[in-house]
């Protein structure tokens, strides 16, 4: 997918659409839908930096057991671990930041791979069992 | 849905009424600029009624934070004003509800400012 917000804005309805099939409630559908708008925002932004000759690549999976959802770019990549804490006092009231909390936040779990070149995501959102099966 | 902005004048306080999305580009663009406006023409009480916004990603937060700080700056300030579940639950999850005075009705909001 082109680095566009376009992109992300499809993204983000592709996450919902499987949220919504996966039988989620509101606010799990929000939450994931969320997680992935602000990945794909990381990836087109951060990772590729609008750049029209860098392209995103997404996977949207339903396991039976998780969503999961992939999203990668060919950014210069960056390291997770030295992304400043929002909610520490001196970071609260800055203007950005926040994007990997919330994903974090929101999700049940999150990989970070680096590639080369690039970054790749994956959001992991367990699923409730099905009465019955085990 | 993008973002509108309808602004009246209660008891001397600019209500902003934003209505649909506070996200990057649009939303977060718009919000800055009715901020800036605002304070561009002096204006001291500002409270943002964000009852009809349904959405607000990272960026958005972002900009309520950078819009509290512009205007406190100035020393002047901004209050929030009937939050959706949503932006409530994400401004607790980002302890941005312990940065900005909130209310659930206007008539306390706007006393406030006195």
């Amino acid at each position: 997918m082109n680095s566009t917000m376009k992109s992300v804005e499809e993204v983000e309805t592709a996450a919902d659409r499987l949220a919504t099939e996966a039988g989620l409630d509101e606010d799990q559908r929000f939450h994931i839908a969320m997680a992935v708008r602000e990945a794909a925002i990381n990836a087109v932004l951060h990772g590729n930096e609008y750049d029209p000759g860098r392209q995103i690549e997404v996977s949207l999976e339903n396991t039976g057991k998780d969503l999961v959802i992939t999203i990668a770019d060919q950014g210069r990549g960056f390291d997770p671990g030295k992304v400043p804490d929002p909610l520490a006092q001196e970071n609260l009231l800055r203007g950005t930041g926040r994007g990997i909390f919330l994903i974090r936040s929101l999700m049940d779990e999150v990989h970070f791979r680096q590639l080369d070149p690039g970054t790749e995501l994956t959001l992991v959102k367990h699923l409730a069992p099905v009465a019955g099966k085990k | 849905m993008a973002l509108s902005i309808a602004s009246r004048e209660v008891d001397g306080v600019t209500v902003l009424e934003l209505s649909g999305r506070i996200t990057l580009g649009e939303g977060s663009v718009q919000l800055r600029d009715a901020i800036r406006d605002l304070t561009g023409k002096g204006q001291r009480s500002i409270l943002l009624d964000l009852g009809d916004v349904n959405y607000i990603d990272s960026s958005g937060l972002g900009e309520l934070v950078s819009a509290y700080t512009t205007v406190k700056n100035q020393g002047a300030a901004l209050k929030l004003l009937k939050l959706t579940k949503k932006v409530h639950d994400l401004l607790q999850l980002t302890k941005l509800y312990t940065v900005f005075d909130i209310y659930d009705d206007e008539a306390s909001a706007i006393a406030s400012f006195k």
